[in-house]
């Protein structure tokens, strides 16, 4: 069996930021596994720009944000194995690896690295009623097909969710010539980015109905026709408000989900809000030696948060790997009132961290209040707070106690 | 004009099995499917299970076929290598109603041969399946699960092995005696002679019974619904555990694990006029959710990854609308003609002895002379995912394309996708890899491996993207090019 001090399950933004930070801290014998031929990970076919306005102060395309960091990882001359699809994790950080090729691999790593990322919510998850004829497509795998193929999936397009994958996808497909009728979602605020909304919806003339759902999907071979309602506060479409739209292409933007079987495979425990694990101020599952960062943790808003969250596991890997332990996190973090999830979920009360949150709906002139029993940690007036942005805020750890869960909520 | 001996109109379960049995005799059988594939109706479209046969009336062909099929199918399964498990089946209940209704049922199996059946106690129930409801059951140890994708593909694809021909997209529009007395059949894909024609067109197969000249049979298409979840929760589900039986012989929602450690929740039962539309209705769902979730804790909406539909094509009595048992016949009148109607649940367990029924009725006519070149084996392409460690290592240094994982979900490779893109049947739809290998089955339903599976498809058999096909008729996934993308 092989042996590396770091394996890194995910050659995307968070995996390639994790492995180049652990070689600044000394870590050297570090192996990247990346399912795909190419590393940079879903950026890949991220075509738009927008990257990197936090990260590097400028705004990059995808490809090439992931660039940056793979001429870094080459310079580095750090071990990237591709087309390396994981297979299994034990607790005990036994990699289990197929490969073209070098054939079936097994590596015991002192410390693994879960950097996966996520995949979209299917229609079968949403178990939205109707036929299942061709023209039904997520988001990410049309963007797939039209950035990385070339290929067109459709002429008239109607888009249910608005994930900012999806409001990407209404202005991709409308630059190549399809017809975008309308977005569809089902909550009474839209789940992307105001500024997909702006740049994408607004600006190319592409109708969101808020409040909406699609209720039936019609056609046998490919795609007829969606019919849309208007749903009420519980969600539930409103019974006359259905409408049929004719088109052939039906494209879904309705969530992510942190891509964790793996991780459940090597024991680790999930937070079922953010369907990622359980982690303390390290990045630490609560499985020794087992880090967790980027989407594969929670969904990010912005990849820069992804690079900069997984730099920060990377500081506590390679202390873990070259001291062989972490202090301890007893300290429960808890979401209270309007806080949807929080990362981490334990801390130790004597080091600095960040903390990222949401909120559960669209909120102003509020203050998110941390704080540790009666101990005010941090108060931050927020203007404006809305779901599909991600709140992060430094924790510094004078400001912190060592004897009392924290609870972080919104007023 | 293509002619052959025998011609099969249908190649769903039944259709194969019977061309499978055809060729062990010199014959030169021909299957018309008018689908992309094999099992896109009724043989795909159904809850997998190897039914015991204690549910249909004493003597009639339901009965005797499902007991025939449910005993030889440990020896089929390893012949046509299909993944199966005779994992037994719990029929639960907690009234004294339901013990009546059960000991009715236990008496019937008896007398319909069915092997084992006895009625236990809640100590023996937690034995079996703790997780299991209702305070007694009929164990009934010869039930069993199968994967009906693969045994109907297997069937066809053994039944090509020996010499069988396959005819997709050809649907049969009309058939005529030639003055020899064989039969001409109209296609949308041409004309084809034969001196034998076996309707096995399942949901349609009174319109062909009476397009052959056997006018009056109805079937009513009966639909179900089902949920399909994620293999998170069929850990919880070891055996099927259905619930007492309804006042009509019928069973209300259950929840059944399938072989690949899925589990079904459904179906549901209502008739419809269109038995091939399979949309699922909301109300549907709904109802499932609720009626699933008695039967099955893990009912969540978290394992929620597939709906689909499926119906099964029953006979009924056109004066009563009655349900009736299996139709297989020959007539004298009509010569040269084997009719099968309403082959409906327990069809496919039964499929292999309707086929044995239906050489019989062959026999009656003509001597058959045995092809002494006939194989009863087939083997499916190995699975990666079932394979131990040293065999996944073995697989990969004798063929690099296992070491690509395709499908991550359900660990498919491409060693698996390729050998299914060239499968015997020349399926070359999305829809025919999945069923063929689990590609896309798993809880992203293709959101990684689709793009993959597209693009190996078009590079193995050189496909334009327009011509690229999710399933059946033109369901057609791509429009083109992106501007200027030809070139790329």
């Amino acid at each position: 069996m092989m042996h590396r001090q770091a394996v890194i399950v995910g050659g995307g933004p968070a995996g390639l930021a994790a492995a180049l930070r652990l070689r600044e801290k000394g870590v050297q014998d570090i192996l990247v596994l990346e399912r795909e031929q190419l590393l940079g990970g879903i950026l890949r076919q991220c075509i738009h720009d927008g990257f990197g306005l936090t990260r590097f102060g400028e705004s990059l395309s995808g490809p090439e944000y992931a660039q940056r960091f793979i001429d870094r990882v080459k310079a580095a001359n750090l071990e990237c194995l591709t087309d390396c699809t994981v297979l299994d994790i034990t607790p005990e950080k036994v990699v289990t690896a197929a490969s073209r090729a070098k054939g079936l691999l097994q590596i015991q790593a002192d410390a693994v690295l879960l950097t996966m990322g996520c995949r979209e919510r299917t229609r079968g998850a949403l178990a939205t009623p109707g036929t299942r004829p061709a023209g039904v497509y997520t988001a990410g795998v049309a963007q797939n097909y039209i950035n990385l193929q070339n290929i067109m999936v459709g002429h008239e397009v109607v888009i249910l969710g608005s994930g900012d994958i999806g409001l990407i996808m209404a202005r991709r497909m409308t630059l190549e010539g399809a017809h975008v009728k309308g977005v569809y979602e089902v909550q009474p605020y839209p789940s992307g980015l105001p500024r997909n909304i702006e740049q994408c919806l607004n600006d190319y003339g592409i109708p969101l109905h808020l409040s909406h759902t699609v209720v039936d999907i019609r056609g046998r071979e490919r795609l007829t026709s969606v019919v849309v309602a208007q749903c009420d506060e519980r969600f539930r479409p409103i019974p006359g408000t259905e409408e049929e739209i004719p088109c052939d292409t039906l494209i879904l933007s309705v969530g992510l989900i942190p891509e964790n079987e793996l991780s459940l495979a090597a024991g680790v425990e999930l937070d079922a809000r953010t369907r990622g694990a359980f982690v303390d101020e390290h990045c630490q599952t609560q499985v020794p030696g087992i880090f967790a960062a980027g989407n594969v943790l929670h969904v990010h808003d912005l990849v820069d948060f992804v690079s900069l969250e997984a730099e920060a596991l990377a500081d506590s890997a390679a202390e873990y790997i070259l001291k062989g332990s972490l202090p301890a996190c007893c300290l429960e973090v808890r979401a209270g009132q309007n806080v949807g999830h929080v990362i981490p979920q334990r801390i130790s009360g004597t080091r600095s961290f960040t903390l990222s949150l949401r909120v559960r709906q669209p909120l102003t002139d509020v203050s998110v209040v941390v704080r540790q029993g009666d101990r005010e940690v941090l108060r931050k007036k927020m203007r404006k707070a809305l779901p599909a942005e991600m709140i992060q805020l430094p924790i510094r750890a004078e400001k912190l106690t060592d004897s009392a869960d924290m609870e972080v909520y919104v007023e | 004009m293509r002619d052959y001996d025998i011609i099969i109109i249908g190649g769903g379960v039944v259709g194969s099995a019977i061309a499978r049995e055809l060729t062990r005799y010199q014959l030169r059988v021909g299957v018309l499917e008018k689908e992309s594939d094999v099992c896109t109706h009724t043989s795909g479209r159904n809850t997998g299970m190897l039914h015991a046969g204690f549910l249909y009336k004493t003597g009639s062909l339901k009965a005797q076929c499902c007991v025939e099929g449910n005993r030889e199918f440990d020896q089929v399964a390893r012949e046509l290598d299909v993944p199966f498990k005779r994992t037994g089946k719990l029929i639960v209940g907690f009234t004294e109603e339901h013990r009546q209704r059960l000991l009715t049922m236990l008496e019937r199996g008896k007398a319909n041969g069915v092997p084992g059946m006895e009625l236990i106690d809640r100590k023996r129930m937690d034995e079996i399946d703790p997780s299991a409801g209702g305070n007694f059951a009929i164990f009934c140890p010869s039930s069993g699960i199968l994967d009906p994708f693969t045994y109907t593909v297997a069937l066809a694809e053994n039944a090509v092995k020996n010499g069988a021909a396959y005819h997709l997209y050809t649907e049969v529009t009309g058939s005529e005696y030639l003055p020899d007395g064989r039969h001409v059949l109209h296609t949308t894909k041409g004309d084809f002679t034969c001196r034998w024609v076996v309707n096995s067109a399942g949901l349609n197969s009174a319109k062909i019974s009476e397009m052959l000249g056997i006018p009056g049979y109805v079937i009513q298409p009966v639909k179900g619904e089902y949920f399909v979840l994620d293999k998170k929760a069929g850990a919880f589900a070891k055996i099927p555990v259905y619930p007492a039986p309804t006042e009509r012989n019928t069973f209300d929602t259950h929840a059944t694990p399938t072989v690949d450690g899925n589990v079904l929740v459904g179906p549901n039962s209502f008739n419809v006029e269109d038995g091939e539309d399979y949309s699922v209705r909301q109300t549907g769902m709904d109802g499932l959710q609720e009626s699933g979730a008695r039967m099955f804790k893990h009912m969540k909406r978290e394992y929620y990854i597939r709906t689909f539909a499926g119906a099964r094509p029953k006979r009924v009595d056109p004066a009563t609308g009655e349900i009736q048992d299996f139709l297989i016949e020959r007539r004298d009148e009509v010569p040269g003609v084997i009719n099968l109607v309403g082959i409906e649940s327990p069809g496919l367990t039964s499929a292999l002895p309707i086929a044995r029924r239906v050489v019989k009725l062959l026999q009656e006519k003509e001597t058959l002379t045995p092809n002494p070149a006939f194989d009863p084996i087939r083997r499916g392409v190995p699975r990666f995912h079932e394979a131990s460690c040293e065999e996944q290592a073995r697989l990969i240094a004798e063929n690099p394309d296992y070491g690509e994982i395709i499908c991550r979900c359900e660990t498919i490779t491409r060693a698996e996708i390729v050998a299914a893109i060239h499968n015997p049947l020349g399926v070359c739809t999305v829809n025919g890899i999945k069923v063929r290998t689990r590609a896309s089955m798993g809880r992203c339903q293709g959101g990684y491996c689709e793009t993959r599976i597209t693009a190996l498809i078009r590079e193995e058999l050189g496909k334009a993207v327009t011509d690229m096909r999710l399933g059946n008729g033109e369901s057609t996934m791509f429009t083109g090019y992106v501007k200027g993308g030809e070139q790329a």
